[in-house]
């Protein structure tokens, strides 16, 4: 079966697991108490019997629920994805103003992530039994323990408050004018804590597979082969081991990056980093219905895509592995 | 002769100190104020919005006819005189003619009829209570707006702020779809400040309006309201200078003393007279023993209000004694008070026949924990435990805002923490909490349920007795019998802190405090 085909095919099912989590969506979200009107009612400090119909006149929530259902599948379907009356601007807007910000975090400290794992992971592989093993098992238990929230409050107080040497928030230096290069280096400067603290939590995580991964490999056949045809133990660690210790990261990596957005919430929210994640929460103690179903459709059409190329990557890593729909 | 050389040195003093004050109080043009708006508001037309954030940005943007200073004197905005007529029933206002929008369109009393008969009536509930008392609105000629009353309201300038009123552009949204309109995204107002650029989820930005219509105001370039979520950052924010200025509840109280340890701060709690935030538990009266007033009182006596105030909100505010703030007009101490005493709390119940059990316990109460912060969380655990060396056992349940208003509208719990402002004026904004007519089924009504056809005769009085000492009787009566009736276990007169930078001149001036329009707000050199 040709890679194509089975895109094609994986696409089309994709659409139909999208349909069915809209649908699994706006049924959640529904199960929550509390509706936008009673919210802005409540953050209003004031509000009266009419003030209340309207707002749920406005927002859609006076017709029956089967209604509001088939209105928003309808949407959907359409690649509508609606207006948030709250915020009084389509929700398509309203996302993709965030998204850039997201994917630049998450890409960023998953890169990071990535690449920092699988270089400490070797790292304690090749040097199995040492203390720099010791150290980088410790470390990434450590970061593998403790909260987000936590490691990033701890990086602004000794970087930013007591050093200096980043900015604690934010995306870029407010009302500067910034432009062109000057102005990426300066969202780069401010990227680099929040990218940190959302990369270390699978940093640790990748090391740890990558080194029971390496170690599993090591002792094998080819290896051994490998070692004796007398090549060097650089192009052995890279080619030989390497090679066939990665399909358990990218296999985590492909959930990982299902979960990103997930996890940048608390980053974000944190380091005041403008993203969807917290669009996402701000909606939900909004119940700001139509924006909150925007973003988890988006954010599952995410994890459908990145799984789509998991799966892709793993043919290209090992070629064994054939594509089946 | 000592007495003499000390009086020349003081006048020497004097003499220098004198103009070098004056220099350093000259204020100065220029510089660009960054600040925080927290949470960050979903749109910033007042009106269709009128969350604290959006008053406090919509304030530089939009003006009422009336400002007011920390006494609730009115002083001159968009309306530069006003008479009221000797029955009450007419006020004139006289408005300023030299006014413009921001988009160059003159401003008129045509502007300011559009907003009381048209917006607020219609988006506005808080407001819609008071406009409903209006009769006619004219304007007789561009520069002349005369209000009817159908009988006499002595509060009723009181309504005139921006946070209240604001006046709304009649030729961008009159005939159209207010909420839909497209101009909802570029506000246009007549205040010191232009609306510029909105990043969501990052910050507002607000320009020196260069046409404003009082000469060399505002002194200010620009303001820079930043959204942070965190607030732990935003205390990084004040602390490290990238903000200058922290209101509300942007700082947690648990941070004051480090605040206050800081020298190149200034902190104030005034400019919440407007306001007068009253913090209470929230009773729902119709559930055993709740609707006993000897329990209530038991409660109220049972909780330590000064530990509340000293040990959670750290010094800020003050211990009430009854429904009226001690800031607000028509305030009577004279009420029967409640002084922390577990004994008398304990009797209390033994009269109502609450014998303790085998644990110690005899009521249970369920609290539905106000999600607005870690402050409230504090408070209700300090009450789960005031109350169980009493023998009443708490159970805190957790919920989110958009539950907890729902829960609280739906009448569904037991206690409950809630705040609400007084809006300058006990027939503002503290009757709604009293009277039986305002049980509905929506949160920061009379969700209690507490009906005393006494109270609502008492408020009913009070809103249109035609003088203010007339007014005073009443609202000393009521506030007697609330007092010893216990519909809410009032908890605190809730201070919420201004921190600035000490350069930021003339921040906290009105009794609106920091949403005021910062036109007269300087940086000191």
């Amino acid at each position: 079966m040709g890679r194509l085909d089975y895109l094609a095919k994986r696409v089309l099912k994709a659409l139909v697991i999208l349909l069915a989590i809209a649908v699994m969506n706006f049924c959640l979200i529904r199960l929550a108490p509390g509706d936008p009107a009673s919210v802005i009612a409540g953050e209003a400090g004031a509000a009266d019997a009419k003030y209340m119909e309207q707002l749920r006149h406005q927002f859609g929530l006076d017709l029956p629920l089967s209604s509001q259902l088939w209105i928003y599948v309808k949407n959907v379907v359409a690649l509508d994805l609606g207006f948030s009356y709250r915020n009084q601007r389509t929700v398509a807007a309203m996302v993709f103003e965030r998204l850039p910000a997201t994917l630049l975090l998450t890409l960023t400290a998953f890169a990071l992530a990535l690449a920092g794992g699988i270089f400490l992971g070797v790292l304690a592989a090749t040097h199995a039994g040492s203390w720099a093993d010791s150290l980088i098992t410790v470390l990434a238990l450590g970061f593998y323990a403790t909260p987000l929230f936590w490691v990033g409050l701890m990086l602004i107080l000794l970087f930013s408050v007591n050093l200096g040497w980043v900015p604690a928030f934010g995306m870029e230096q407010v009302g500067q004018g910034l432009v062109g290069i000057e102005r990426s280096l300066d969202i780069a400067h401010h990227l680099i804590l929040p990218a940190i603290t959302l990369g270390l939590f699978f940093v640790a995580i990748y090391a740890r597979l990558t080194r029971a991964s390496m170690l599993e490999v090591r002792d094998m056949d080819f290896v051994r082969t490998a070692r004796a045809k007398g090549l060097s133990e650089h192009r052995i660690v890279r080619v030989h081991m390497l090679k066939n210790a990665i399909l358990p990261v990218i296999t985590f990596a492909g959930i990982q990056a299902g979960q990103l957005v997930g996890g940048s919430i608390v980053v974000e929210t944190v380091f005041a980093w403008p993203g969807i994640g917290r669009l996402a929460f701000e909606a939900l103690l909004q119940r700001d219905y139509n924006l909150l179903l925007g973003v988890f459709f988006l954010t599952s059409v995410m994890v459908v895509v990145f799984n789509l190329l998991t799966d892709l990557v793993y043919s290209l890593a090992d070629p064994r592995i054939e594509v089946a729909a | 002769m000592v007495r003499a050389c000390m009086s020349l040195l003081f006048g020497l003093a004097v003499l220098f100190l004198v103009p070098a004050l004056a220099l350093a109080q000259a204020p100065q043009r220029g510089g660009t104020l960054a600040s925080i708006v927290n949470p960050e508001p979903p749109i910033l037309i007042v009106g269709l919005n009128n969350q604290g954030p959006t008053l406090m940005v919509g304030g530089k943007i939009y003006q009422g006819l009336l400002r007011f200073d920390h006494d609730l004197k009115p002083l001159p905005s968009l309306a530069k005189s006003w008479t009221i007529s000797a029955d009450g029933r007419t006020y004139t206002f006289k408005l300023e003619e030299t006014v413009r929008w921001h988009d160059g369109k003159p401003f008129s009393a045509e502007d300011v009829v559009f907003s009381l008969t048209k917006w607020h009536t219609e988006l506005n509930p808080r407001s819609r209570a008071v406009l409903q008392r209006m009769a006619a609105v004219t304007a007789p000629d561009r520069s002349t707006v005369v209000i009817q009353l159908k009988e006499p309201f002595e509060p009723l300038l009181l309504m005139f702020d921006a946070t209240a009123l604001a006046i709304m552009p009649k030729h961008i949204y009159d005939g159209t779809d207010f909420r839909t309109n497209p101009m909802n995204q570029t506000p246009i107002g007549t205040g010191p400040f232009k609306f510029k650029e909105w990043q969501r989820g990052q910050y507002i930005q607000l320009v020196r309006n260069e046409d404003y219509w009082k000469p060399g105001l505002p002194y200010l370039d620009a303001i820079i309201y930043r959204v942070i979520p965190d607030a732990a950052q935003r205390a990084v924010a004040l602390e490290t200078g990238v903000v200058q200025l922290a209101q509300s509840n942007d700082i947690e109280p648990f941070e004051m003393p480090r605040f206050r340890a800081l020298r190149n701060f200034e902190i104030t709690g005034k400019g919440w007279e407007m306001f007068s935030p009253l913090a209470w538990m929230d009773l729902n009266l119709r559930e055993p023993p709740l609707n006993d007033k000897r329990f209530r009182q038991a409660l109220i006596s049972a909780i330590d209000r000064n530990f509340i105030r000293e040990r959670i909100w750290h010094a800020l505010g003050r211990v009430p004694t009854g429904p009226i703030a001690s800031t607000t007009r028509f305030y009577d101490k004279d009420v029967p008070l409640y002084p922390h005493d577990p004994e008398r709390a304990k009797k209390l119940l033994d009269d109502m026949g609450l014998k303790p059990d085998s644990r110690g316990v005899r009521a249970h109460l369920k609290n539905l924990a106000l999600p607005y912060g870690e402050v409230w969380m504090r408070t209700a655990e300090y009450v789960k435990q005031a109350l169980a060396k009493v023998g009443i056992e708490v159970t805190i349940e957790s919920t989110d805002a958009g539950a907890w208003a729902q829960r609280l509208g739906e009448w569904q719990y037991q206690t409950s923490f809630n705040f609400v402002y007084q809006w300058g004026d006990p027939t503002l904004g503290v009757a709604r909490t009293y009277v039986s007519s305002n049980i509905q089924k929506i949160a920061f009504t009379n969700t209690m349920g507490y009906a005393n056809p006494t109270v609502d005769d008492l408020f009913a009085r009070a809103a249109t007795a035609p003088t203010a000492s007339d007014r005073q009787k009443l609202f000393s009566q009521v506030q007697r019998i609330l007092a010893e009736d216990v519909p809410v276990v009032w908890l605190l007169e809730l201070e919420f802190p201004t921190i600035h930078d000490k350069r930021l001149k003339h921040v906290v001036s009105e009794g609106v405090g920091t949403n005021a329009s910062f036109e007269d707000v300087y940086f000191a050199k």
